[in-house]
């Protein structure tokens, strides 16, 4: 603290450079378009805009479900169950409309209803009872996983009205066929990074991860911060549920299994630290598009998928040890 | 005589069969450093806890510009003007300067972008805090860096900063100085003057008796769950003044001019 006080508005407002940590920034971003140029160079049909779109389609579902990941990893916790949780909510969805033959945007309504309920019971176990986040998540991905097979009888649902099916249509930019579901994933990231970014709400959650106890001193009710992302994020696992099945044309009991761990993945190579109040949500959507990226990559090369699990977890490794580095120099 | 800025009387606090405060009085005048000492179990920070509104006390009153007034948390001392800043350096470290400064208390944009969608004005956060450090001639070239980037005494600059921006009756200060180093102690000590010079009020709470004799204007001790007496530091001794804390000697041995 120097005691004069040049302090002007033009050196407060300092370089462009300061306002992003450099390498957690630009890394994900970077490797993406490495990634890029990579496989562009060993596939003709890489670089198309109907590829593109492909990987778009195949990365919707986890990347919607890795909005809700971040936004609870901000927090310095972790969601197992989210996978499960989107499951549930298609089955409900498609049961209902089909079996019961109810208005199907009722059934829509209802199936985003159970997530939420899901994601509230998540939030106020970690916040009410104080358990561990990784546990109560743990037991509410077997509770929705019973109930999903339970409900369905481990049967998938299927002739669904057309209104389930909606994100699933395309339209055409040029020659190029793009899914509602894409535009609305797009949507739901550029919403939340507004959010993040510019309102009270969104910094209060940086603020949270950073130091619980500062933010509490502070005047924030920290725990109503806690059960709101939690259920939040249980409402936009019910919203890849309704994507899930406008892509798959199913509600299927069994799906989900993997996408707790694809959409932690995706918010670890995008960037955010696992130990909270650090990440940009725009970097989760580019860790998703890597996994994504890498998997259409290594395909059009004809290497096996068991290879492509192989990678991607050397990239979870590299991207996680990237953060404990940047963090032991600063 | 004026009137206290802060003022207790009576005060009583009881866990059980542990009485933590027992009738202690305190008085806070405008413009004074008050250091507050007093050995562990003195029922120091219970007191400070009781004007902080970190506690309800059982029984006693408390009196703000001579009004009394109720304090049921944390949040309702800050809303009659009494700021605490915490010796833990209580910000978040990958925030801003700027967004620590104003957290849980930004400045929202006018019109419904702001009251409803709960919309940031950042620039003019960005200008108030360069206003409010160059206020307290923290030099820090840029309000947007990270507080983690700042050295532990520019930290809890930016801490100090916050309570006095905000405070407009009075600031306390629980071990500002505890977790620093020598140099940087010195630089949150002279911060300390800053407020007080612009008009406000500090009680200090210090285990450090050569920071308490270098900045305070008076220094209430505690011990046993009362103020034992207020004393005067440029009158004492540091030995007279930790001999009272401690109970070695009793406030009546003292020379009366001792007293403040």
């Amino acid at each position: 603290m120097a005691t004069d006080s040049t302090t002007t508005a033009k050196s407060a407002n300092g370089s462009v450079f300061e306002n992003f940590p450099p390498l957690a920034a630009f890394g994900p971003f970077i490797a993406l378009l490495l990634a890029c140029a990579f496989f562009a160079s060993q596939s003709d049909r890489f670089l198309s805009g109907q590829n593109f779109s492909l990987i778009l389609q195949q990365v919707m579902v986890v990347g919607v479900i890795a909005i809700g990941q971040t936004l609870i990893i901000l927090t310095a916790g972790i969601d197992l169950s989210c996978g499960m949780i989107m499951a549930l909510g298609s089955i409900v969805m498609t049961k209902l409309a089909v079996d019961l033959g109810l208005n199907p945007y009722l059934a829509i309504a209802c199936g985003l209803l159970v997530c939420i309920i899901f994601g509230y019971i998540n939030g106020a176990l970690i916040t009410f009872v104080k358990l561990p986040p990784f546990i109560v998540t743990l037991g509410t991905l077997n509770i929705a996983f019973a109930i999903s097979q339970i409900y369905s009888e481990a049967q998938t649902v299927s002739d669904l009205p057309e209104a389930l099916l909606f994100f699933g249509n395309t339209f055409k930019i040029g020659q190029t066929a793009i899914t509602y579901g894409v535009v609305l994933m797009l949507a739901l990231y550029l919403i939340t990074w507004f959010i993040l970014r510019e309102t009270a709400p969104g910094r209060h959650l940086y603020a949270l991860g950073n130091n619980a106890e500062a933010t509490r001193l502070m005047g924030i009710n920290t725990r109503r911060q806690l059960i709101t992302v939690y259920t939040l994020a249980g409402l936009i696992y019910g919203i890849a549920g309704l994507l899930l099945v406008a892509r798959t044309g199913v509600g299927d009991p069994n799906a989900g299994q993997t996408d707790n761990l694809d959409s932690i993945t995706a918010v670890v190579l995008g960037g955010t630290s696992l130990f909270g109040g650090r990440g940009m949500i725009l970097g989760t959507l580019v860790g998703a598009m890597i996994v994504g990226v890498f998997r259409n990559g290594l395909t059009l090369m004809g290497v096996q998928s068991v290879y492509q699990i192989l990678i991607t977890g050397i990239l979870v490794i590299l991207a996680v040890t990237t953060d404990q580095l940047s963090r032991r120099k600063g | 005589m004026t009137t206290p800025v802060l003022q207790a009387r009576g005060l009583t606090k009881r866990y059980g069969h542990v009485t933590a405060l027992d009738g202690a009085d305190f008085d806070l005048f405008p413009g004074e450093i008050l250091a507050v000492i007093g050995d562990n179990g003195a029922g120091k920070s219970t007191l400070i806890k009781a004007l902080s509104g970190a506690l309800i006390p059982d029984e006693g009153e408390i009196q703000l510009d001579g009004k009394p007034v109720k304090f049921h948390g944390p949040s309702d001392a800050r809303k009659q003007g009494i700021e605490t800043v915490y010796q833990d350096l209580a910000v978040a470290p990958a925030m801003s300067i700027a967004e620590n400064l104003f957290l849980g208390r930004e400045i929202r944009r006018s019109g419904i972008l702001g009251n409803l969608f709960g919309l940031l004005d950042k620039k003019k956060m960005l200008a108030e805090t360069i206003s409010h450090m160059k206020d307290l001639q923290i030099g820090i070239r840029s309000m947007k860096q990270a507080v983690e980037t700042l050295s532990g005494g520019q930290r809890q600059g930016v801490a100090v900063a916050r309570s006095a921006a905000f405070a407009r009756h009075v600031v306390i200060m629980d071990e500002p100085t505890a977790a620093l180093g020598v140099k940087e102690s010195n630089m949150v000590l002279d911060l300390i003057r800053r407020v007080r010079d612009k008009g406000l009020p500090v009680i200090l709470i210090s285990h450090n008796m050569p920071h308490v004799f270098d900045i305070a204007d008076r220094i209430h001790i505690a011990r046993l769950g009362k103020r034992a007496c207020v004393v005067d530091p440029k009158k004492i001794s540091m030995s007279d003044t930790v001999a009272v804390m401690t109970g070695a000697k009793r406030p009546d041995e003292l020379p009366p001019d001792y007293l403040a």
